[in-house]
């Protein structure tokens, strides 16, 4: 299960957000989208999985164009974790995870044993069965992510796309949820706003800036203070984690640097 | 939190039959009652009478304008108002899905304006008299199909349907409408016009005839399967664009399909009854109050529902200033309206408010 994304252009009102961004996602890969708010990573995930119809350039998944393909192909294959979207409708917890098995059903099937079977495995391994018959409004921020986690297990798809799944949770929730997905052993690919995280957990890191791919590589080749500075303007440390052995960034406010002013504005943006 | 954790297919079934029982009781009763009252034996002998399998069976003992008042009459008004109510309801908890709001009625697509100003046109100015008694039923429903497509363009942005522009269209459209219908009312000298289009506009089913049946009830069980055969893709539009796209809903597709047999549904529904307010929006509230969002359980459930209740309002619009008839609108709004407040003050049920 591979994805890539060829020369990807988007634009709202005649503004390009997106500007011929090309990315590939190897079987088996977890993939990291970096860039300061704005950049275009959520733009980018949405053209991915067809929210959005890009302007020009292609979305291939499998090799294949993902917008000559049924809509229920592509949901059999790709997954989807979004940001926050309120639930409007109160829903059961068993229900919510359950509607991951849309993709799979024709119009005139039922729920099987199998599909209930499905449901119940997809619960368990995010952890969460006893939340089962709940209603998913009572629930926390950390069981509400894992509850669409496991939505997206339950649709078995290979492919996981994950908009900022950490948002809004504590640290423990925010690790166990990461740690949840890396050994879930799917494709994934996960817009992240927290570089220590993404540096932890990714194989592969694309920058994204001002809707263009910037820099990619393994995160220690991608995180480094030029481009800490470049991109999202800050000054920070890079240190290879004892250990982890991932780099671990350590963030220095403006204030605590000793520079002269000059320097300081071309480091500030 | 509340109270609609646990509704399973095991109780989903047991309360359909309930409500069936109550269905087929509430039918009984209303056809009891009335000017002549008739034992609950005779209407069910009657009607079995008519039956091919078991007219044999049935020994005859019934005057024939008893027969008249139990079968040309109130049979077909009692399941009218059966048919009339159950399309409202679940059209009613199709829109809510389709526009993600639970405010919205089934009128919200300009339907019931559009239907008065045919309406109106023909009780007043005496147009499509060519079609004789079915003019109001055609004009109504010609009036409804014109918004509706009105609403319908206006609302499209690119090849899209864009939710709030049909909203608001709905709203634009329907005001237009109703200022025609009122200029033809207020440039009308006749009086008995315009108490005519007054009556109409509160609805009645007063009119019902087996022939004006077979079209509605045609349409309600089409669009009923279909609304209950896709209802894990209505679940997905209550959650939002985003998780219909993602698990497999051709948004756009679906949404076009849900206006068209929205409108189809309720244009018929109102040709033939007027616009009775109120059913379509507290029902699927009703319903929803007792089973939960799953529409798997809200689509067949706000049919039932529904069927009883505008059985009941009808039979209330029958009895309440007898020799008179109540317009059944007023009936809706009065027993709907407290209802409505009592479950607002409620803070357990959510409107789909969010958390």
């Amino acid at each position: 299960m591979t994805l890539q994304a060829n020369y990807v252009s988007y634009s709202i009102h005649d503004q390009r957000i997106l500007h011929e961004v090309s990315i590939q996602v190897k079987e088996q890969q977890f993939v990291g989208l970096i860039g300061p708010n704005g950049s275009g990573k959520s733009t980018l995930l949405k053209n991915l999985y067809r929210l959005l119809k890009p302007e020009s350039g292609t979305v291939l998944l499998n090799e294949k164009d993902i917008f000559k393909q049924p809509s229920k192909t592509i949901a059999k294959s790709l997954a989807v974790v979004g940001q926050e979207t309120p639930i409007l409708f109160d829903f059961q917890v068993r229900d919510l995870v359950g509607m991951g098995r849309t993709p799979h059903k024709k119009l005139f099937e039922i729920d099987h044993q199998e599909d209930v079977r499905i449901v119940k495995e997809a619960l368990s391994q995010t952890g969460i069965a006893h939340l089962e018959t709940r209603n998913f409004s009572s629930l926390s921020g950390g069981e509400k992510k894992r509850v669409m986690v496991a939505r997206a297990l339950a649709q078995q798809a290979n492919i996981l796309i994950l908009d900022e799944p950490t948002n809004h949770l504590d640290i423990q929730h925010q690790l166990q949820l990461m740690d949840l997905i890396q050994t879930l052993h799917l494709t994934v690919i996960a817009a992240l706003h927290d570089l220590n995280i993404a540096a932890m957990y990714c194989d592969q890191i694309y920058v994204l800036q001002h809707g263009s791919i910037v820099s990619y590589g393994t995160p220690e080749e991608v995180l480094t203070p030029a481009l800490l500075r470049d991109v999202f303007g800050v000054y920070a440390e890079i240190q290879t984690h004892p250990l982890t052995g991932k780099p671990h960034l350590t963030y220095i406010s403006e204030q605590f640097l000793k520079v002269d002013p000059k320097e300081t504005s071309s480091i500030i943006i | 939190m509340n109270n609609q954790t646990q509704f399973s297919n095991k109780k989903f079934i047991l309360f359909s039959i309930v409500l069936l029982l109550v269905l087929g009781i509430s039918i009984t009763l209303s056809i009891m009652v009335g000017s002549v009252s008739i034992t609950p034996v005779y209407v069910w002998k009657v009607i079995f009478s008519k039956i091919p399998l078991f007219q044999n069976l049935i020994e005859t003992d019934w005057s024939r304008s008893q027969e008249i008042i139990i079968w040309q009459i109130r049979v077909p008004r009692v399941l009218l108002a059966a048919i009339v109510g159950a399309g409202l309801a679940i059209a009613g908890a199709a829109i809510q899905a389709l526009v993600r709001n639970s405010i919205a009625d089934p009128y919200i697509l300009g339907v019931s304006s559009g239907a008065t100003v045919g309406a109106t046109a023909v009780l007043i100015l005496g147009a499509f008299s060519f079609l004789g008694i079915y003019a109001l039923s055609a004009a109504a429903f010609i009036g409804a199909f014109i918004s509706v497509l009105f609403v319908f363009f206006l609302s499209r942005v690119g090849r899209r349907i864009s939710i709030i522009r049909l909203l608001l269209a709905g709203i634009a459209v329907s005001l237009i409408l109703s200022a025609i219908s009122n200029f033809i009312l207020m440039m009308s000298t006749r009086e008995g016009g315009i108490k005519a289009v007054m009556y109409w506009m509160m609805g009645s089913l007063a009119g019902a005839k087996w022939s004006y049946l077979l079209i509605p009830a045609i349409i309600f069980i089409c669009v009923f399967l279909l609304l209950w055969l896709h209802y894990r893709q209505l679940n997905l539009l209550l959650l939002g664009e985003e998780s219909s796209v993602t698990l497999g809903v051709n948004l756009h597709r679906f949404r076009m399909q849900l206006i068209i047999l929205i409108s189809l549904l309720t244009g018929v529904l109102v040709a033939v009854s007027g616009s009775i307010g109120f059913v379509g929006l507290i029902i699927p509230h009703i319903v929803r109050l007792i089973v939960g969002s799953n529409y798997k359980y809200v689509i067949p459930i706000s049919a039932l529902l529904g069927g009883i209740f505008l059985i009941w309002a009808d039979t209330l619009s029958r009895i309440l200033i007898a020799p008179e008839e109540m317009p059944i609108g007023i009936i809706t709004a009065i027993c709907g309206g407290p209802f409505f407040i009592w479950l607002l003050r409620r803070n357990n049920y959510s409107f789909g408010e969010g958390d």
